[in-house]
């Protein structure tokens, strides 16, 4: 037998509908119920960081949170962070004139996660960075890009 | 991952009442439950949320200790000003575990209860023996890749070891375990695997963590937490300690000391008889190397995870000279 939960989610300033098993994770729920794809699935066990997103303003891992776990409070995904115009968040400006990726794969989770570290106050030098993105991997290789695109927005903001 | 049911508990006392229920798990910050369901180790009917229980998350400081709600999460238990300021090798032992992502979910009471990450626990279905996952079929690790297994405090039945940081520095400094109806030492709370492998820890069914209370000291005020791994950040330890040190007036005897190690036991492992060697005595670099090799007391290899024997100790060293300014 199936069981289902009816979950209402606010993602990106919006009220969000859905119905899903319990065991579906925000990621899986962001993925294939929403269809809100920019999250993306790396490891799918919060070993990887690709599947960063905001809740109540802190980075978490989507796929080790469960979608009814969040309802009530407000999440953010990298579909939401440039403005409505389109102009790009200065993270996301940063990483395409840092060329701060390769494949582009884990750059949403990398974004996400530099956002928050910026918030944070975490990028106050290329060792603090690297330390504080440490749960984003990139398996390219693009780290040296990434620190100097994190370090160009934080030193901007 | 087999479906569940998932409901939010109103209260500590409906929490224990349902978490009693065959099948039945606590959901804190999820990084363990979840990873581990997904992993096939755990199969839980029903998930119980215990995040939204009011009261449970406050930091409180005075002058005999913290006091840390069990849902306090370990990235707000790090930052705290009063934890950074009188626990020293508490807040750096958070900030140096996971990334700061599982920092903003994992709560304290999680972090203690999370399980070892031998890889023959976490892989039921390439490996049907682990007697710490399903008692009495056997030990996968004996004889298998062993090099992040623990040298102390193991047995014929289990060698996982305990893979947390923040409990090595609670166990340093005799913090204790809340479990609302009886506190236990955070070194009793923790149990070595003997023939029942299965038990981590003293937690019986229908207790929840409430809360971790840690005594305030002068040790523990000068302490810190060093963690050696196989890569800069984000990682498990190779081996790690926790330290703090008080001097005598002098500036040189050791008036009192605790250590403790993680990455190389079955259990947060408290090193008393390098206490005991060195309390009294003047610091200098050759005792404090002499007295270090006294940690590894008892010591049992498996292959490679010898190298942890060699590590540990010099790790234990480098911390106390840090502390006493001679590093």
């Amino acid at each position: 037998m199936t069981r289902t939960v009816h979950l209402s989610l606010e993602i990106n300033g919006k009220t969000r509908e859905l119905d899903v098993e319990p065991r579906v994770t925000l990621l899986d729920a962001l993925r294939e119920h929403l269809e809100l794809t920019g999250t993306k699935k790396g490891c799918d066990q919060g070993q990887c960081g690709a599947c960063t997103v905001h809740v109540d303003g802190k980075r978490v891992l989507s796929c080790l949170t469960l979608a009814a776990q969040v309802e009530g409070r407000q999440i953010a995904t990298i579909e939401g962070l440039a403005a409505e115009n389109g102009d790009l968040h200065p993270v996301q400006a940063a990483f395409l004139e840092h060329d701060a990726f390769q494949c582009g794969y884990c750059t949403p989770g990398q974004i996400m996660s530099a956002v928050a570290c910026i918030r944070e106050g975490h990028a106050g030098s290329d060792e603090e960075i690297r330390e504080y993105m440490a749960g984003n991997l990139c398996r390219c290789g693009a780290y040296n890009s990434i620190v100097a695109a994190v370090r160009e927005a934080a030193e901007a903001a | 991952m087999r479906d569940f049911s998932y409901s939010r508990a109103t209260s500590a006392d409906q929490a224990r009442q349902a978490a009693i229920q065959s099948g039945a798990m606590l959901l804190a910050g999820g990084t363990t439950l979840l990873d581990l369901a997904k992993c096939g180790v755990f199969e839980p009917e029903a998930v119980i949320d215990i995040t939204h229980l009011p009261g449970f998350s406050d930091i409180e400081m005075d002058a005999a200790g913290a006091r840390i709600g069990a849902l306090a999460k370990m990235g707000e238990v790090a930052d705290h000003p009063a934890i950074r300021a009188n626990f020293p090798a508490v807040s750096e032992s958070l900030l140096l575990a996971a990334s700061a992502q599982l920092r903003n979910m994992a709560t304290v009471g999680g972090n203690l209860l999370q399980r070892t990450r031998c890889p023959y626990f976490r892989d039921p279905a390439t490996f049907p023996a682990c007697n710490k996952r399903s008692p009495g079929s056997g030990c996968s690790a004996i004889g298998g890749v062993t090099r992040n297994h623990a040298v102390l405090g193991t047995s014929e039945a289990c060698i996982a070891s305990y893979p947390g940081d923040l409990a090595v520095a609670l166990v340093a400094f005799d913090a204790s375990v809340d479990l609302g109806g009886r506190t236990v030492l955070a070194d009793e709370f923790f149990l070595t695997p003997g023939d029942r492998p299965d038990r981590d820890t003293v937690i019986e069914p229908g207790e929840m963590i409430a809360g971790i209370v840690i005594p305030a000291s002068p040790a523990a005020k000068n302490s810190t937490y060093l963690k050696v791994r196989d890569r800069q950040s984000y990682e498990f330890a190779a081996a790690s300690a926790a330290v703090g040190l008080e001097l005598e007036e002098d500036g040189r005897t050791v008036r009192d000391i605790r250590v403790a190690l993680g990455g190389v036991a079955t259990k947060p492992w408290r090193a008393r008889a390098v206490e005991q060697a060195l309390v009294g005595k003047a610091l200098d670099a050759a005792s404090v190397e002499k007295a270090s090799r006294l940690a590894m007391e008892g010591a049992v290899s498996h292959g490679a995870n010898r190298y942890k024997i060699e590590l540990a100790p010099r790790v234990v060293a480098r911390a106390i000279l840090q502390m006493g300014g001679l590093a």
